[in-house]
């Protein structure tokens, strides 16, 4: 590595200075009295901006991506990395704006929240620049560390400890899985870069090792991603932890995820595609199934849309599945979508939740419509992007992936999913038949600042895309042309 | 913008408006600004029936064309267009849009705001999706009927409004997600094929024009046309409904308010038989005469079915509900028999169906409002209390069994005669199994007024209820003036049906028209056109 390529680094090496900065200053101010809590959201908003105008200054740099040893070997600033990194910036930034008015109401401190977030957001800088397995992991982990922590920021809370907890335990031991995948990928392919192991793979023929090391790599993967049947921690943690957590463990850190998932099964391992693509599609089949059906039986809205999360996992692998140019761009595009329409819903959930204390039954949700207009409708947009009905974005999200699976001669697996999409439709519509169909209290919510921003763009973002879709379609076609290329030269074996 | 994006968005607009400008305690402008869009979209689209050139054929049938690129790196475009099919059901649907609204004024009470802005965007759906000339599109507005209708069923509906609401939502979305698939297959194998399942493309450049497909259509191997039939058939067998997928039908109609079972009867359902006259049968010519025998033994058991069930019904609008899936079964066989005359009985029908079992909802929604129960043993006598009411109840029931001199007999008779002539059924059978239903028909139709407006006015109740007000009588007299009009002279309607019938028939039997000669002069016009 030398001092040019750090510059390739300038966003995390500002996340990374940024996030200490935000666990110092509390503590920073004169004669040691503690800095106010309400500049706490600024000073992570304004790391947000100067990371954003980094990650643009460092884009003008070209790079190339080598297999050989060093940085280039390890880290790629890509379209792909930097789509992820944009969106996930966005996403972080509308994160910190739900938390900021619910810790405020807590005893709990918005800095070490903020420095943990940050530290978060830098682990997924370097899993989704990752093209090495070592970097892919430090990433990952660096992100679960983090999360794992956030998860139980509420230490005094019981629900928030357990989730914690459980989320560390069970998260500890699928980065052993992960990681006892890579280690015998490395002792067969004797690299651990994608594309090192790509190259090493073409030239090999099936051998148990290797395919043991990609069962263990698939399984670590779809533990972090939440699908079936590795998806046990996730109802227990989305209600566990603090709400502005569980937007961000639903949202940003499930995003980073698929992002991993796709590049290492698009670029390292699609040469083996004949092999996992089936062991893939049983996993995508029973994490929609399951999903959508144990969300129906579920009263509060935390655990519905944890395994409603669960669902969508398994649509986003028909994207991975598919290992063509389509399924990639379904699965930037979707990450899009999935993101923000579910990040409206948590802002809806934490608006009744300061207001009232309430929000997490379904029932919380009754007579919405006259008691808060603007919410009530934004939700219904929501909900309606998650289930797939156009005009929204969602329409266009699960409309790439089922194209990518009938395209890979997946037409089973196409039709699960639409008919499990129209499953969803019946939870999310508990929801909207609450809101509208039901007659609740009648005393009208007071507006709220920053959730009611969030909300805002969330709603515009659900229904731009969702009417017009060609400008993000096209940007997910350009960041993804590197990975998808790699997928297209396979030369798959035994056909 | 042209005529047809104008007629698609000025529900739109009104429902902004009233969205938007409108104070929701003041229900009287809401209802004027509700009207007037509704009347409004009428007068602009009935600009089209002047001008809609009848003789047109081939490409240039579908008229006031717009394309514009909507999503050009799927190949998706905004392409709207209408042939004679359309063109009809556009009218019915801006005519039924005002009688929906208009009917509405005293059956809701509360929510209004929301009841008509509601109602607009459903009228916005339901144009676009008769307008569509490309599959993506087609499906956006497909999908996007959906949730006006959940909402006014849910909402303004009776005591079972959830059940059924979510009932007719999940029933429509299961099969249309299905009709997706068949969408994605027709465009792989324009496109580039499937090489995993070793179907091979035809290498042109992506699109999901519907044209291109009819175009295309016969070229699909068998098997696959299956397949994309099966998808299709869930997605429009469910709307239509046929017979073992019709259970949300009675829910939903029940439940809805009066408005709601009008725009239900009169154009959703329609939406289901546009699709296989539109799409299923042009497109899928193999599967569609695979697949016949299956179909039409399916819509006989709903004529048959439907007409039996509306006979044992206590309550009136469910009785009105299963008389459709009746009279949907009729369609359905017209569509089937796969010549001409059928068809165009299929499609006329549809346009009858929608006006007299409109006219029937509405006129249980009248008496709904006086008596607040549909139950037919509370009624008996109400003909010396409301003798107009009783008249026009009369008319639409009539038109509804098929009375010659209305329009319902034109409809069935030239099914039956498409039915009884049809080389595709082969058998004079099915033909004569469906005339059953029409003498089930009058059974529970008569019946039914028999004990509603005859005998003893024995209940008391009864006997305070006033005879229809002005506003009602108009919307009724509207209706039966149509009803009238296509009964005694339909011609009108059979030009405007008669080169796009020709068409699809040419695109299922491409030899029908050298076969049978003589069968109509349209046949001689086909075949000079061939021979250029």
């Amino acid at each position: 590595m030398t001092w040019g390529d750090a510059l390739f680094l300038l966003p995390e090496l500002v996340l990374a200075l940024g996030a200490s900065l935000l666990l110092i200053a509390p503590v920073s101010g004169r004669g040691g009295a503690r800095v106010s809590e309400s500049s706490a959201k600024w000073a992570m908003l304004v790391l947000l901006a100067v990371t954003a105008v980094s990650v643009f200054l460092t884009s003008w740099g070209v790079q190339n991506i080598t297999p050989t040893r060093g940085f280039r070997a390890m880290f790629a600033f890509d379209g792909f990395s930097i789509f992820f990194k944009l969106l996930f910036l966005v996403v972080m930034a509308l994160v910190t704006l739900l938390s900021d008015g619910y810790l405020r109401g807590t005893r709990y401190s918005g800095w070490e929240y903020y420095s943990l977030l940050a530290f978060a957001l830098c682990g997924m800088f370097f899993m989704v620049s990752g093209i090495h397995l070592a970097t892919i992991y430090i990433g990952l982990e660096l992100m679960s560390l983090s999360s794992y922590i956030l998860a139980g920021y509420f230490k005094n809370e019981q629900k928030s400890t357990e989730a914690a907890m459980k989320y560390f335990v069970l998260g500890a031991v699928s980065s052993a899985i992960l990681l006892y995948g890579i280690s015998l990928i490395y002792g067969v392919t004797g690299t651990l870069n994608l594309l090192g192991i790509a190259n090493a793979m073409s030239t090999l023929v099936t051998n148990d090792a290797l395919m043991f090391g990609i069962m263990m790599l698939g399984a670590g993967l779809c533990f972090k991603i939440a699908a079936a049947p590795f998806h046990v921690w996730t109802p227990d943690v989305y209600e566990g932890a603090p709400t502005p957590v569980t937007a961000f463990l639903s949202t940003a850190s499930k995003t980073a995820a698929f992002a991993i998932f796709a590049r290492i099964f698009y670029v390292g391992v699609h040469h083996f595609r004949l092999d996992w693509q089936y062991v893939l599609a049983i996993v995508a089949a029973l994490s929609m199934i399951l999903g959508n059906f144990a969300a129906i039986t579920q009263d509060n809205v935390k655990r519905m849309l944890a395994y409603s999360s669960i669902g969508h996992a398994g649509y986003v692998l028909l994207g991975i599945i598919a290992v063509s140019e389509m399924g990639l761009r379904g699965i930037l595009v979707y990450s899009v979508v999935y993101v923000f329409a579910t990040l409206g819903i948590w802002a809806t959930v934490l608006m009744l939740q300061q207001q009232e204390y309430a929000g997490e039954r379904v029932d919380d949700f009754e007579g919405l419509h006259r008691r808060a207009p603007f919410w009530a409708f934004a939700m219904v947009v929501f909900l309606l992007s998650l289930g797939g009905i156009p005009p929204t974005a969602g329409f266009i999200g699960k409309y790439f992936l089922f194209y990518a699976a009938v395209g890979a001669g997946f037409g089973w697996l196409a039709v699960i999913a639409v008919l499990m999409s129209a499953v969803s439709m019946f939870f999310y519509f508990r929801l909207v038949m609450a809101m509208y169909l039901r007659e609740g209290r009648e005393d009208p919510i007071p507006a709220q600042g920053s959730l009611r921003l969030v909300a805002a763009v969330c709603l515009l973002v659900t229904l731009l895309f969702g009417v017009l879709p060609s400008p993000l379609i096209d940007q997910a076609r350009i960041s993804g042309r590197w990975v998808a290329s790699r997928a297209a030269m396979l030369t798959p074996n035994g056909r | 913008m042209g005529i047809l994006n104008v007629i698609t968005y000025i529900p739109l607009i009104g429902a902004l408006v009233i969205l938007f400008f409108v104070n929701r305690n003041n229900a009287r402008a809401i209802r004027v600004v509700a009207t007037a869009t509704a009347v409004i979209d009428f007068l602009v689209s009935l600009w089209l029936w002047p001008n809609f050139d009848r003789a047109a054929t081939g490409v240039k049938m579908w008229q006031f064309r717009e394309t514009y690129n909507w999503i050009p790196s799927l190949g998706v475009k905004y392409d709207f267009g209408i042939d004679g099919i359309s063109l009809l059901l556009v009218l019915l649907t801006t005519f039924m849009g005002i009688i929906a609204v208009v009917s509405s004024y005293t059956a809701i009470h509360h929510r209004e705001k929301e009841y008509y802005t509601l109602l607009l965007m459903l009228q916005t759906g339901m144009i676009g999706t008769f307008c569509a000339l490309d599959f993506f599109l087609f499906y956006v507005f497909w999908e996007i009927m959906l949730v006006p209708m959940y909402f006014i069923i849910g909402i303004w509906g009776g005591a079972r409004k959830l059940y059924a609401a979510i009932k007719f939502f999940l029933y429509t979305l299961a099969g249309s997600v299905l009709m997706l698939l068949s969408i994605l297959a027709l465009y792989f194998f324009n496109d580039g094929g499937i090489s995993f399942l070793n179907i091979k493309g035809l290498g042109n450049p992506g699109t999901f024009s519907v044209l291109q497909f009819h175009e295309i259509g016969h070229l699909i191997p068998p098997s696959l046309q299956f397949w994309i039939f099966l998808g299709f058939f869930f997605g429009f067998a469910i709307k239509v409904p046929m017979f073992p997928f019709h259970t949300w039908l009675p829910d939903a109609h029940v439940e809805a308010p009066t408005a709601g079972s009008i725009i239900l009867a009169a154009v959703l359902l329609k939406m289901g038989t546009y699709g296989f006259v539109r799409f299923a049968l042009p497109i899928l010519p193999d599967a569609t005469k695979q697949l016949l025998v299956p179909i039409v033994v399916l819509s006989l058991i709903g004529i048959v079915y439907g007409a039996l069930v509306s006979l044992v019904q206590k309550d009136m609008k469910k009785l009105v509900a299963y008389s459709s899936v009746s009279h949907l079964g009729f369609v359905m066989l017209g569509m089937f028999a796969l010549n001409p005359m059928g068809l165009r009985g299929s499609v006329l029908q549809m346009i009858n169906h929608g006006i007299s079992t409109g006219a029937l909802f509405l006129l249980v929604g009248f008496i709904y409002e006086r008596r607040h129960t549909r139950l037919i043993a509370d009624y008996g006598g109400l003909a010396k209390q409301m003798p107009v009411f009783a008249a026009l109840f009369l008319v639409a029931a009539l038109s509804s069994m098929g009375l010659p001199a209305l329009n319902g007999f034109i409809g069935e008779f030239t099914i039956l005669l498409g039915a009884a002539n049809s080389t595709a059924f082969g058998t004079m059978s099915y033909a004569v199994i469906a005339a059953i239903g029409i003498v089930l028909g009058a059974a529970y139709l008569l019946w039914l007024y028999q004990r509603v407006f005859w005998g003893p006015l024995d209940n008391p109740e009864n006997a305070k209820v006033s005879d229809v007000n002005r506003r009602e009588l108009g919307l009724m007299l509207a209706l039966i003036a149509l009803m009238i009009w296509i009964g005694v002279y339909p011609k009108p309607l059979f030009d405007v049906l008669e080169k796009p019938v020709d068409y699809i028939v040419q695109k299922v039997e491409p030899t029908y028209f050298d076969k049978q000669p003589l069968t109509y002069p349209a046949a001689a016009e086909h075949r000079e056109v061939a021979a250029k």
